[in-house]
């Protein structure tokens, strides 16, 4: 386990500076310059500029081996729009905000999403089943920004018609400002795992322990929450790293549409106003934790399923 | 089941055959099963029904539906879905003068004005419009009220029932003998309820009278033909013009939806279909290389195909995109392509390599090897036909992925430049006016979900149909 850990971590490592390099690459490729859209620029302010941003040395080696330098320092450098911010800063202050939607997200489509789909398996060719299946198919075919400005309306409807504020349509700060956008960003997952589990629980069900079990007499509710329920849901786990990188970028648009002060947001205006530091902070940050975030969720399958580590 | 008797002829000595028994049921080749398969599937024919009316709709709909796309007008902006309006054709241009009553007192005897008991102000009888009310004017006159210094006139869009529900004041008149009063403020068509009240000049009566106005929609005659609705120096004021229908209604700028729906579907699915179509080609390309030469090419080719597979997908999709940039005059739909096709083909790449893998160690290629078969052979007669099934899912299932990403750039900005529609940017615009007009995001929202939709049963099909194994099933 411990060498397979390593490998792992070793590999991530190399893909992070592959990340960072590419971020680098795309974003010195952009056309234009960062301090073209500064008013009453002299020469020397000009030159003052880019030497204190690092632009007045090549691009290669100096400036790329001063970003990587950076980037192993953990130093994202200053934002180019949001005066005397560091990217540093304004990461800290977003992502705890997207983390916290993140979370409650994944917990709604996992938990969600593996009873829905072991009671789909467990009513098959039912009605319940084939009306949950529908509903999954068209959650999987209904772009997440439909459902943010649904459930939007759903909630300006409601509203109204209570006479009260049953929550609040959009902003941040309290638990029931995060209820609507996390359903609205897990809604997609969650029809996804429901579709694996129901098909990971079919398989189960027909298993020969499953039999066993129900010869020696243990009861429904025994061999569902005991027997089946665990064994199916290991794919489920396989599937969660790719989830919450669905997750983290799904919350480009969901906080967009609620007015979210999170990672996500910042990230989408950055690049709308060509940011240069804040993008490549931002991507190179996204890039690593969704790097880690994968081999957080291998190692953990490693542990609980010792097959995988032999690959 | 029917008894039988069995016959003599039944218990006779069978004589040599010629031949093998001839089989009954024609040989089905693995495509016409599957093809047999896919048609029996509910879900999947009507999923290729939508994607044909689709195909109508993109392809056919804009020979019949000839609106341009990019006309705005401004006069007929957010309008929900209609079937065409009517409007009333003026000339612009002259002001109303406005009636005057001969010999009646401007202001109120000074006496009176003087009496802290004066009783408040009538309210104004008589009012009534003078003309058609249209959307460039409404004329009001009503009788003048004794003792009058002016009169204030009110707008509102309900019928009021107390002094504070007037509404908008439009103006006022400062004379007890000018009764008129013209209405040209930011008019549309529909219900509006004018009222007027007295002044005595030092107080405004709490009396008011109220009328309702049917307001028409008007056209000014040099604004029809400029617009092209009617041949330069013709028509008449006063006549009725009828406007196009806009069966799906109008965006903000007064473009009419159906006509940018059935544009934004050539976008849309432009990359929705090429861009899989590309990078499943390449990834096919490149696994089949791979799994093919195998050994340290084969290791260094997944190898980097692993570092792209790394990369996460939508932030790089938007870095490229950023880093492309768009020229004026340029839509951005190559640097869409070219984004996507860079950062998807590997996982087709390493399914084709797998299946490559699979397939060169089955018996019947071992088996054409030994028989001395060469290896274009076993490509083009082997792996390719085998393989082509997992390809063909794999294809539909990009098509939404693919159509997905170019919907989430377009929502975020950073997709298709207008003023080129496409069903992602159309939803953008669509989710600012949400709440006014929901159906300018509601039917490019639903024209994506119903493409998506069609493609996810299509490729659920077509896996089923494909799986050899499940004709062993039936």
């Amino acid at each position: 386990m411990g060498r397979y850990a390593i490998k792992r971590i070793f590999q991530g490592l190399i893909t992070i500076w592959f990340i960072a390099t590419a971020t680098f690459a795309a974003m010195h490729a952009v056309p234009g310059d960062p301090l073209s859209n500064e008013k009453a620029t002299t020469e020397a302010i000009r030159k003052n500029l880019e030497a204190r941003y690092g632009l007045d040395r090549p691009v290669f080696p100096d400036q790329y081996f001063i970003f990587l330098g950076n980037m192993a320092k953990g130093d994202f450098g200053l934002s180019f729009t949001q005066q005397n911010r560091r990217v540093n800063d304004i990461i800290l202050d977003a992502f705890p905000v997207s983390a916290q939607l993140g979370v409650l997200a994944i917990a709604f489509a996992a938990i969600g999403g593996v009873l829905l789909g072991a009671f789909t398996a467990l009513k098959r060719n039912r009605w319940p089943d084939v009306t949950v299946m529908l509903a999954v198919i068209l959650g999987i075919s209904v772009p997440s920004f439909v459902f943010a400005a649904l459930g939007q309306l759903a909630l300006v409807n409601a509203n109204d018609a209570l006479g009260f504020t049953l929550l609040p349509v959009a902003g941040w700060g309290e638990l029931s400002h995060m209820v609507m956008p996390a359903v609205v960003l897990g809604l997609s997952t969650l029809a996804f795992l429901t579709r694996l589990m129901r098909s990971s629980m079919l398989e189960v069900l027909t298993a020969d322990y499953i039999r066993t079990a129900r010869a020696k007499g243990v009861s429904d509710g025994g061999i569902f929450w005991r027997h089946a329920l665990r064994n199916a849901s290991l794919p489920v786990i396989t599937v969660l790293g790719p989830a919450i990188a669905a997750i983290t970028t799904g919350g480009f648009v969901v906080e967009l549409v609620f007015a979210i002060p999170g990672l996500g947001r910042a990230f989408v205006e950055a690049v709308q106003q060509l940011d240069y530091t804040l993008i490549m902070g931002t991507t190179v940050f996204y890039g690593s934790f969704l790097v880690f975030m994968v081999i957080v969720v291998d190692l953990i399958y490693g542990l609980i399923d010792p097959r995988v580590r032999l690959v | 089941m029917s008894a039988y008797t069995p016959q003599p002829e039944d218990f006779a000595p069978l004589g040599a055959q010629d031949a093998a028994p001839v089989l009954v049921r024609p040989s089905l080749s693995y495509w016409a099963d599957a093809r047999a398969r896919l048609l029996r599937n509910p879900r999947a024919v009507g999923s290729l029904v939508l994607l044909a009316l689709l195909g109508l709709f993109t392809t056919v709909g804009p020979l019949f539906w000839t609106v341009d796309p990019a006309t705005q007008n401004l006069d007929r902006i957010s309008e929900p879905p209609n079937l065409g309006a009517e409007a009333l054709l003026i000339d612009r241009g002259q002001r109303w003068a406005g009636l005057k009553v001969e010999d009646w007192p401007a202001a109120p005897d000074p006496a009176w004005l003087a009496a802290p008991t004066r009783a408040a102000l009538d309210a104004p009888e008589g009012l009534s419009v003078v003309g058609t009310s249209h959307t460039w004017s409404v004329r009001l006159r009503w009788n003048p009220v004794e003792n009058a210094a002016g009169y204030q006139i009110y707008r509102n869009r309900y019928r009021p029932t107390a002094l504070n529900e007037l509404g908008l004041p439009l103006g006022d008149r400062w004379s007890g003998a000018e009764v008129s009063y013209e209405d040209a403020l930011a008019l549309e068509p529909g219900v509006y309820w004018y009222s007027v009240t007295a002044t005595d000049g030092l107080r405004e009566s709490p009396h008011f009278q109220t009328l309702r106005v049917e307001v028409e929609r008007a056209l000014p005659l040099n604004t029809a033909w400029k617009a092209g609705l009617l041949a330069p120096e013709t028509g008449e004021p006063g006549q009725r013009l009828s406007l196009p229908a806009h069966p799906l209604g109008t965006d903000y700028l007064g473009r009419d939806m159906l006509s940018r729906l059935m544009h934004g579907a050539r976008t849309s699915l432009f990359i929705g279909l090429l861009a899989p179509l590309l990078y499943v080609l390449f990834g096919t390309a490149y696994g089949a290389a791979a799994g093919f030469l195998g050994g340290r090419a084969d290791a260094v080719l997944m190898r980097l195909a692993d570092f792209v597979v790394a990369l996460p997908f939508l932030l790089f999709m938007i870095l490229f995109r950023v880093a492309s940039g768009v020229e004026a005059g340029e839509s951005g739909i190559t640097a869409i392509l070219v984004a996507m096709v860079l950062l998807l083909w590997p996982a087709t790449a390493r399914l084709v390599r797998g299946q490559i893998l699979q397939i060169r160690e089955e018996g019947y290629v071992q088996a054409a090897r030994l028989l001395g078969a060469p290896q274009r052979y076993l490509i083009f007669r082997h792996m390719i036909p085998n393989t082509l099934g997992v390809i063909l899912v794999t294809l539909t299932f990009a098509i939404p992925t693919a159509i997905f990403t170019e919907a989430f750039l377009s929502f975020i900005g950073m997709g298709v430049a207008p003023p080129t529609p496409s069903w992602g940017s159309m939803c953008f615009e669509g989710l600012k006016s949400m709440l006014n007009s929901p159906h300018e995001l509601f039917f490019p929202a639903l024209m994506i979900s119903l493409t998506v939709l069609a493609f996810n049963l299509l490729g659920d099909g077509l896996r089923d149909a494909l799986d050899a194994r499940m004709r062993a099933r039936e």
